[in-house]
C-alpha cells in the first residue's frame, strides 16, 4: 500500500475513520444505548456520513449549479440523502462508504495499469555521454546533443540516440524494442538504434538524428497516442453511457412517482399490495445507485490500452485501438514475398556439376572468377564457397554486362554467367528443374555445370502461415514481382493459398483492390510488407502491417501496425493479442450490462437492496478493471 | 493546427463528457480526450487557436470542475 498517492492515502484514512465511526454507532444501537430511530440516532449516523461523503455532496451541488444533472456525485448524493430521509441511516452510510472504497480501488487500479505501461515504455535514457573536443565525456540531456556529435555508450547503458559506430564492438540487446531476446552484434560502421542496451563493449557513436526524431522517441510517441484512434466498441460504450444514465434516472423517477400517486388515489392494483410510498422511494434510490456509467466507460479503453501495451512488449506497435480491433476480424492476409516471407538475400541452394567435375570445383571456379564483383549473386557464391579471395589465382577478369564474367583461374579460362552467356559462347547448357536464378559455369569452353541461387524463405515463415490459419485467417495471398516459377515453389513450400507473380508495384495495388472488393463486409484484409516500395498497398489495405521496421522510418510512417523485427510469426502473435483484447472487452461489456440490468429488475420488484446496487456499480467496475488488466499480460505469446 | 496537452481528469466518463463538450466549440475541428494517457488532443483553427484553447479550458472546467489542463 506504499505506492498509493497522497490523495489516495487521504481517502483511505477517511474510509477507515468513517468505517470505525459507523461500527461504533451500530454497536451503540445494538446495545440499545441509542434508539433504533429518532433524531439522536440520525445525528450519530451523520458523523460517519459526513466524514466519507462531504466531498460527494459538495461536488453534487457544485456540478448541479454548473448544469451537470446526471453527474455521478449527484446520483450518489441523491440516493444516500434519500436513504437518510427514509430513516435508513446505516444503509445510507454503507452505500456512501462502499462507493468511496470502489472509487479508490478504481483509481488505484487505473493508476497501476498506467504505471505498468509507463514502465514498459521506460526505454528512453535521460542522459547521454557526449564526447567533448579534449576527449573527455560529459553527461548531457540527449535533447541537447546535435547531429554529428560523438557519444560514448558503456556496457550496461542504453543507447540514447540513433547513430553509426565509430569505434568499438559490442552486442546490443534489442528486447525492449523487438521483444527478441537474441542480441544483435554491431561493429565499426554499423547503425545503432536508440533504446537498445549495450551489453559487452564500449561504443563510440556518431549521432545521425536529433533526439526528437530518434527511433525510441518515435516509438514512444506512437504507443502513447495509439488510444486516440478509438475503436468502435469504445465509441459504442461512450454513446451508450450518454443515454443510459438519463434513462435510468427517468425510470427511477417513474418507479417512485407512479406507485405513489396510485397509492394516494387508492387504486386497487395487485403490485401495490402491502407497500407504502417509502418502499417505492427506496426502490427508486436503488436505481440511482446503479445508474452510474463509469464501470462501463472505464473498462473498454483500459482493455485496449492494455492490449496495445502488451503488444509493444512483444515488439508489435499498434497505432490505434481501431487497428487492434480490426486485426481480430482479419480473414485475408496479403503478403509481399521478398523481404517479408523470404529473407531477401540470395543463397546458393544447389550445385549441379556435369560429368568430370565435382560440386566443389564448380563452386570454387565460379567464386574465384566472380571475386571482384559486388553483385548479390557474386556475394552469395563467395559466401557458399567459403574461400578467401585470392588475387594470385585469378587473372584477366572480363565482365560482360548482362551476361556474366570470364576470367583465367589457375591458368584455365572460366566463364560464369546466365544462359545468354552460354549462347554467346556456343556452349550446350542444360536447363535446371529447380526454381531460382541459374548460374552456368564453363571451364576451357566445356560446360562444367550450373549453380542454383535463390532467395530462401525465412525460418519461421512456414509455421507463421500455419499459425495464422490456426488462429482464424481464411485466406493467405502472396504477391511478388518475381518470376512465376519462383513464386510457385515458394507458395507451395510455405502453404500460401494463392499467389500472383511477375507484378509491378501498380499491379500489387490492383490485386489488393480486387481482394478488398471481393471480401465480406465485416471481414478485414491485412497487407504485410517491408514498407520499402509497397507503401501504396500498405495504406490501401484495411490494415497495413510493416515488418523489419527497426530503423526504417518509411515503414513506421506508412503502416498501421509495425513489427519491429522481421519475423512473420509475429503477425499471428498480434492477432492473438487482438483477439484476447476483444474477448476481454466483450466480457466486460456483457458482464457490466448484465449485472446492472439484473439488479435493476430485481430492484424494481423490491428484491434487491442497496447492497446489490452498490455491487452493481463499484463492484462491477472493479471486476471489469481487473479483467481489463489481463490484456497487459502477454507472456503466453512470447516464446 | 493539432496540439497535445496534458489533461488530468479523474474518471473515464468525465473524460468522455469533456470530449463531447469540447468538440462542440466553434472552431474546433476535432478533439480527443485520452483518459488512459491523460491527454487532450486539440485540432482547431490556426488563426484563433489561443482563443479557442481558452474556451476549451473554460468548457472543460464547466463540465468537470475537477479536471486540469496543462497549457
Amino acid at each position: 500500500m506504499n505506492d498509493l498517492t497522497k490523495k489516495q492515502k487521504k481517502m483511505l484514512r477517511r474510509i477507515l475513520l468513517s468505517a470505525v465511526l459507523l461500527v461504533l454507532v451500530k454497536v451503540l444501537c445494538g446495545l440499545e444505548v441509542l434508539p433504533e430511530h429518532g433524531l439522536l440516532t440520525a445525528l450519530c449516523y451523520l458523523a460517519p456520513y459526513a466524514v466519507i461523503g462531504w466531498d460527494v455532496l459538495y461536488k453534487a451541488v457544485r456540478n448541479i449549479l454548473g448544469g451537470q444533472v446526471f453527474d455521478e456525485n449527484f446520483l450518489m448524493a441523491l440516493a444516500t440523502v434519500g436513504a437518510f430521509a427514509t430513516a435508513e441511516y446505516a444503509e445510507a452510510v454503507f452505500v456512501m462508504l462502499f462507493y468511496q472504497v470502489g472509487e479508490l480501488f478504481q483509481d488505484y487500479a487505473v493508476g497501476k495499469s498506467r504505471q505498468s505501461i509507463a514502465a514498459l515504455m521506460d526505454i528512453r535514457p535521460d542522459t547521454a555521454n557526449l564526447e567533448t573536443e579534449d576527449g573527455e565525456t560529459e553527461e548531457v540531456d540527449p535533447e541537447d546533443v546535435e547531429v554529428g556529435a560523438v557519444i560514448v555508450v558503456k556496457p550496461g547503458e542504453r543507447v540514447p540516440l540513433d547513430g553509426t559506430v565509430l569505434t568499438g564492438e559490442s552486442s546490443l540487446d534489442t528486447a525492449a524494442l523487438t521483444g527478441e531476446s537474441v542480441p544483435r552484434d554491431v561493429g565499426v560502421g554499423d547503425d545503432v538504434i536508440s533504446g537498445c542496451v549495450n551489453q559487452t563493449g564500449v561504443l563510440r557513436i556518431r549521432v545521425t538524428r536529433p533526439c526528437e526524431e530518434s527511433t525510441v522517441s518515435k516509438i514512444l510517441d506512437l504507443v502513447e497516442n495509439a488510444s486516440e484512434k478509438k475503436s468502435t466498441s469504445e465509441n459504442f460504450i461512450t454513446r451508450f453511457a450518454r443515454y443510459y444514465t438519463p434513462c435510468v434516472v427517468v425510470a427511477a423517477a417513474a418507479l417512485f412517482l407512479v406507485p405513489t400517486v396510485l397509492l394516494a388515489l387508492g387504486a386497487p392494483l395487485g403490485f401495490l399490495n402491502g407497500t407504502v410510498w417509502t418502499d417505492w422511494l427506496h426502490r427508486a434510490l436503488i436505481f440511482l445507485v446503479i445508474s452510474c456509467p463509469c464501470a462501463l466507460v472505464i473498462s473498454v479503453p483500459l482493455s485496449f490500452f492494455g492490449g496495445i501495451g502488451g503488444a509493444s512488449k512483444c515488439g508489435i506497435l499498434v497505432k490505434g485501438s481501431n487497428y487492434l480491433e480490426a486485426l481480430a476480424k482479419t480473414e485475408t492476409i496479403i503478403f509481399d514475398k521478398t523481404g517479408t516471407l523470404t529473407k531477401g538475400t540470395f543463397t546458393v541452394t544447389a550445385v549441379h556439376p556435369e560429368e568430370g567435375f565435382t560440386q566443389e570445383q564448380v563452386l570454387e571456379s565460379a567464386a574465384l572468377a566472380e571475386q571482384y564483383s559486388d553483385h548479390p549473386i557474386s556475394v552469395s557464391l563467395r559466401k557458399a564457397c567459403g574461400l578467401k579471395p585470392d588475387a594470385a589465382r585469378v587473372a584477366d577478369v572480363e565482365e560482360i554486362a548482362g551476361h556474366g564474367v570470364c576470367a583465367k583461374v589457375d591458368g584455365r579460362t572460366v566463364c560464369v554467367g546466365n544462359s545468354r552467356l552460354m549462347e554467346r559462347q556456343n556452349v550446350n547448357w542444360l536447363p535446371c528443374e529447380l526454381p531460382g536464378t541459374i548460374v552456368h559455369v564453363t571451364v576451357d569452353g566445356f560446360y562444367a555445370g550450373h549453380i542454383v541461387i535463390s532467395d530462401l524463405p525465412k525460418e519461421d515463415a512456414k509455421d507463421a502461415i500455419a499459425d495464422l490459419k490456426a488462429s482464424g485467417v481464411k485466406k493467405t495471398v502472396m504477391l511478388t514481382g518475381d518470376a512465376e516459377a519462383v513464386a510457385k515453389s515458394v507458395a507451395a513450400e510455405l502453404g500460401v493459398d494463392e499467389y500472383h507473380a511477375e507484378l509491378l508495384p501498380a499491379d500489387k495495388v490492383d490485386w489488393a483492390e480486387r481482394i478488398l472488393s471481393a471480401k465480406q463486409p465485416e471481414a478485414r484484409v491485412a497487407f504485410v510488407g517491408d514498407g520499402i516500395n509497397d507503401a501504396p498497398v500498405l495504406s490501401r489495405a484495411d490494415i497495413g502491417i510493416a515488418m523489419g521496421a527497426l530503423g526504417s522510418d518509411a515503414a513506421i510512417e506508412a503502416a498501421d501496425i509495425v513489427l519491429m523485427d522481421d519475423k512473420p510469426s509475429k503477425i499471428a502473435t498480434a492477432m492473438r493479442i487482438s483477439r484476447k483484447t476483444l474477448r476481454i472487452v466483450k466480457q466486460n461489456i456483457w458482464f457490466a450490462l448484465g449485472v446492472k440490468g439484473a439488479v435493476l429488475v430485481l430492484g424494481a420488484f423490491g428484491v434487491a437492496t442497496m447492497w446489490e446496487a452498490v455491487f452493481a456499480d463499484v463492484g462491477v467496475a472493479f471486476i471489469a478493471i481487473l479483467n481489463a488488466m489481463r490484456c497487459l499480460r502477454v507472456e503466453e505469446f512470447r516464446k | 493546427m493539432k496540439k497535445r496537452y496534458k489533461f488530468v481528469v479523474d474518471c473515464a466518463n468525465c473524460a468522455a463528457k469533456v470530449e463531447a463538450a469540447v468538440k462542440k466549440i466553434d472552431g474546433v475541428n476535432d478533439a480527443t480526450v485520452n483518459f488512459m494517457a491523460q491527454k487532450l488532443v486539440l485540432d482547431a483553427d490556426d488563426a484563433r487557436f489561443d482563443e479557442i484553447l481558452k474556451e476549451v479550458e473554460a468548457v472543460a472546467k464547466k463540465v468537470e470542475p475537477d479536471c486540469e489542463l496543462f497549457v
